[in-house]
């Protein structure tokens, strides 16, 4: 959403509406001013814009959640309804800098509408406006339940609404398993606000500062984690690029196969963590082909079967190098059996259909796909259609039939940008390369006997 | 199991233990003799205790800690009054519910075959108990009566929690500086930024639940824990990429031998003993990890040459062969964007002095040279020569400072490697 200008009409009418919708109910709310605490307003206010302006505390790809719905859930047992709204309406004024105005705009109608719905759902649960007693624990947990539900529901709902009719992103990116985690901690965060509200008695403002230490300490931890997950990426391809310096025709053919992985993997709905997983396996699937002397792995025309011996070897060798690292055991499955084959006759252990890991599935796909559609000494690269009608021929033979398909409806959606790879400084010599990977010229091997 | 955990343990934490071991005891007696004072509460705040331990988790350089446990137990130690009700119970109550809790939340670990590691317990319920010690006696003075403030208990809260944090980290570095040998200042400050955010998360969470505890009875030990989960969920994902992070470049550091660069064992012997020399000369922790990760990678330049040098042993290579590998693998390093300072470490590895390179490489030449000689032998005769002859080879190849520290540190693991 970058200007109001480029949104299609639909979309356009509905920011128009809501504005309206929330301008409306920011007046009424407005215009009871005699009955509303305004200092408590203020400080809620200063809180929501504080937490609004740090948000991403907990992000899906699509999405960020920020705390601040919490300070507007407080607002609506403190001040109610009225006081929710205008709490919440001041997301326009968020410090977050290159926020562009119909975002601001935006947010802040959408917020204001929820912060009133919520309090309506609030009161109509029987909660009670104002400072909570005693008394009202713990029975207050319901009406604030309620008000938790409506506020997060409307909140999902109007966001959804302006995507899809901003940018056609439809609901089958978000795999189903992170919109659960989503509104679980969606849900936890509610409780902050809760506990917010109930201190508010004894300490006023402080309390706001006990909930959010926290929240900031687990924000500065969370930024460590993502810096530290860039780095150990970077630092992972780049290592992986140092095995493959040996072949000026493999570079960055760690970084694609695991690109095309993710896809695949991705497309058939993986979790979060599997989804790492495995594009850390597509990463380092080819490790082990450090352990195969180079002119066995560069070897033009036929292979004797002691070579083919020491390339079939080049899976397990990987694995006996990452063995030592925390991954999910389908990761460590994955490098190993990337090259068996869907009728049984890969190797190293010659498994056939399911029995291949899935991991290993979706690798093999992955790392023909990107051999064929790379140079090579002895050929240049095809074209992706010629390589996905490879993949087909193959199909039930050689590959998964689902992880095929699969792989071609990402590719149709969202096409193949593998990241290009800087072209070497000085001239490489020029080698007859084979690449095991290649199934359109596939190892031959001659028998000794 | 627990006598070989024993034997593992420095004479502090045997201290410590033992200590924990008698508060407990007295906690637990006292307790028993006088009866649970408002066991509803006990047994609520017993009960966070036991699951924050159940969810305790290990943050980097294997220091162990449970963030919700001891924000509960500090929760319960500063704890005046629940709805209302004066919350009178001991210090010695205090022990016995942090105990009990503690034991409890741990069987399950023993359940599952995850040894207890006691001096982290011991420290927990330690530095729970100085707390409670401190504020208990205070807790009737300073309950505020009906219409009066709360600013009196919030300010008093504020300070001791402040003092039992840096007696917590004193703590911690004494039982760190005997445990890996390294300096006592050093390992304040290691322990300082270690624990300094996690321990403010910590503190304002305790706080939180004595004063929520006022106006929301028990609801306040369900509400509570929401903060402090989003912030344990935190630091368990930053410290799993860090050990992972760590995991993997010491797999990948292990390419290198598997293509017949070098010596099987090479790079994690050299790094192993690079970070204990850098240790023993008194540098901090980020410092030491850049230098693990420079000493386990110093050797990655090779994988750009065609043929393996046989061998691998780089000191005895030509010089400038040498340099070029060291330049090589700094530009692989480079890559990632990221460790520039690694790559300058391993770049300058082969300087001589008279080019002043940092500490660490300095440290990674010695460390080096030293596992070319000797290449994984424990022979003391044979460690004793190769370090001979780092220190008379001109003097001006390798910084003295570290062949000192490095015998000092040879000399320490000897006696354990002879038997």
């Amino acid at each position: 959403m970058a200007a109001l200008r480029e949104l299609p009409w639909p979309a356009k009418v509905y920011f128009v509406v809501l504005i309206g919708a929330a301008g409306v109910l920011l007046a009424r709310s407005a215009l009871a001013y005699d009955r509303l605490e305004w200092s408590t307003l203020l400080v809620l206010a200063l809180l929501f814009l504080v937490c609004e302006s740090v948000p991403t505390l907990l992000s899906v790809r699509q999405a960020a959640v920020s705390v601040s719905y919490s300070a507007a859930l407080a607002a609506v047992v403190l001040v109610g309804p009225q006081g929710a709204a205008l709490v919440a309406a001041t997301a326009v004024l968020s410090v977050r800098p290159g926020l562009p105005m119909v975002k601001r705009l935006f947010n802040g109608a959408q917020f204001a509408v929820c912060g009133y719905a919520a309090g309506l759902a609030y009161n109509w649960a029987g909660g009670t406006v104002g400072l909570p007693q005693k008394t009202d624990f713990p029975e207050i947990i319901l009406p604030y339940g309620a008000a938790t539900g409506v506020f997060v529901a409307i909140n999902f709902l109007l966001t959804a609404l302006i995507l899809a009719l901003a940018e056609g992103v439809g609901k089958r990116q978000v795999p189903v398993r992170n919109m659960v985690q989503f509104l679980v901690s969606y849900c936890g965060y509610a409780t902050f606000g809760l506990l917010i509200a109930g201190l508010w008695a004894t300490v006023q403002s402080i309390s706001a500062v006990l909930v959010l230490l926290p929240l900031f300490v687990a924000r500065w931890a969370f930024g460590q984690y993502h810096a530290q997950q860039r780095s150990y990426e970077a630092t992972i391809a780049a290592l992986c690029q140092a095995v493959e310096t040996k072949d000026y025709y493999t570079r960055g053919h760690c970084t694609r196969v695991s690109l095309a992985s993710s896809m695949i993997a991705e497309e058939i709905r993986m979790g979060t963590e599997r989804l790492n997983a495995i594009r850390y396996a597509g990463m380092l699937h080819d490790v082990g082909k450090l352990g195969v002397p180079t002119k066995v792995l560069q070897k033009d025309g036929v292979l004797t079967e002691e070579e083919f011996a020491a390339i079939q070897l080049h899976p397990m060798r990987g694995l006996e190098i990452v063995r030592g690292i925390d991954f999910l055991d389908e990761a460590f499955a994955g490098i190993m059996h990337h090259h068996e084959k869907y009728d049984g006759r890969g190797y190293p252990m010659g498994l056939a259909g399911a029995e291949i890991p899935e991991f290993a599935r979706i690798i093999a796909v992955a790392d023909a796909f990107d051999s064929m559609t790379s140079d090579r000494s002895y050929r240049k690269a095809k074209p992706i259609t010629d390589a996905i009608g490879e993949l087909r021929k193959n199909a039930g033979t050689q590959f998964d039939p689902v992880m095929v398909s699969a792989f071609i409806r990402a590719l149709d959606r969202v096409g193949w940008q593998p990241r290009t790879m800087p072209e070497p400084a000085e001239p490489v010599p020029e080698m007859a390369a084979k690449d095991h990977d290649d199934p359109t010229t596939p190892i031959q091997v001659v028998s000794e006997r | 199991m627990t006598s070989r955990n024993m034997d593992g343990l420095d004479s502090g934490q045997l201290l410590l233990i033992c200590a924990a071991g008698l508060l407990t005891i007295a906690g637990i007696a006292h307790t028993a003799a006088i009866g649970l004072v408002g066991p509803q509460v006990a047994i609520g705040f017993g009960a966070l205790i036991a699951a924050g331990e159940l969810a305790r988790l290990t943050m980097p350089g294997n220091r162990e800690v449970a963030p919700i446990s001891t924000a509960a137990a500090l929760g319960y130690a500063l704890l005046l009054d629940v709805g209302g009700e004066p919350a009178t119970h001991s210090a010695l109550q205090v022990v016995a519910v942090m105990a009990v809790g503690m034991i409890a939340g741990g069987l399950p670990h023993l359940a599952v075959g995850r040894a207890p590691r006691l001096d982290a317990i011991a420290r927990r319920l330690f530095s729970g108990s100085l707390l409670a010690f401190a504020f208990r006696p205070l807790a009737d003075v300073l309950r505020p009566e009906q219409g009066q403030g709360w600013w009196a208990p919030l300010g008093v809260m504020t300070v001791l929690i402040g003092l039992m944090l840096a007696a917590d980290v004193v703590i911690a570095s004494m039982l760190r500086a005997e445990q890996v040998r390294t300096a006592f200042g050093v390992a304040v400050r290691d322990e300082t930024r270690m624990a300094a955010p996690l321990g403010a998360a910590v503190a304002a969470s305790g706080i939180l639940l004595a004063l929520a505890s006022h106006s929301m009875d028990m609801t306040a030990l369900l509400a509570f824990a929401a903060p402090l989960l989003v912030t344990q969920v935190a630091f368990r994902k930053y410290a799993g990429i860090r050990a992972t992070y760590l995991q993997t470049i010491r797999a990948l550091a292990r390419v290198t031998e598997v293509g017949g660069y070098v010596e099987p064992g090479h790079s994690r012997r050299v790094s192993r003993l690079a970070v204990a020399v850098g240790r023993e000369l008194g540098m901090a922790e980020p410092e030491l990890l850049e230098l693990e990760y420079a000493a386990l990678m110093h050797d990655i330049g090779q994988l750009s040459l065609s043929d393996p040098i046989p061998g691998g042993a780089t000191v005895l290579t030509d010089a400038d062969q040498a340099r070029r590998i060291a330049a090589l693998g700094a530009e692989v390093i480079r890559e990632t964007g990221v460790l520039g300072r690694v790559a300058e470490i391993v770049r300058r590895q082969c300087d001589g002095l008279e080019k002043n390179p940092p500490a660490a490489s300095r440290i990674i030449k010695a460390a080096n040279a030293y596992d070319d000689l000797v290449s994984g032998s424990t022979d003391r005769d044979r460690a004793a020569a190769a370090l001979e002859r780092l220190r008379f080879d001109g003097g001006a190849e390798y910084d003295q400072d570290v062949v000192a520290a490095m015998a000092r540190v040879i000399g320490r693991l000897a006696p354990v490697n002879r038997l």
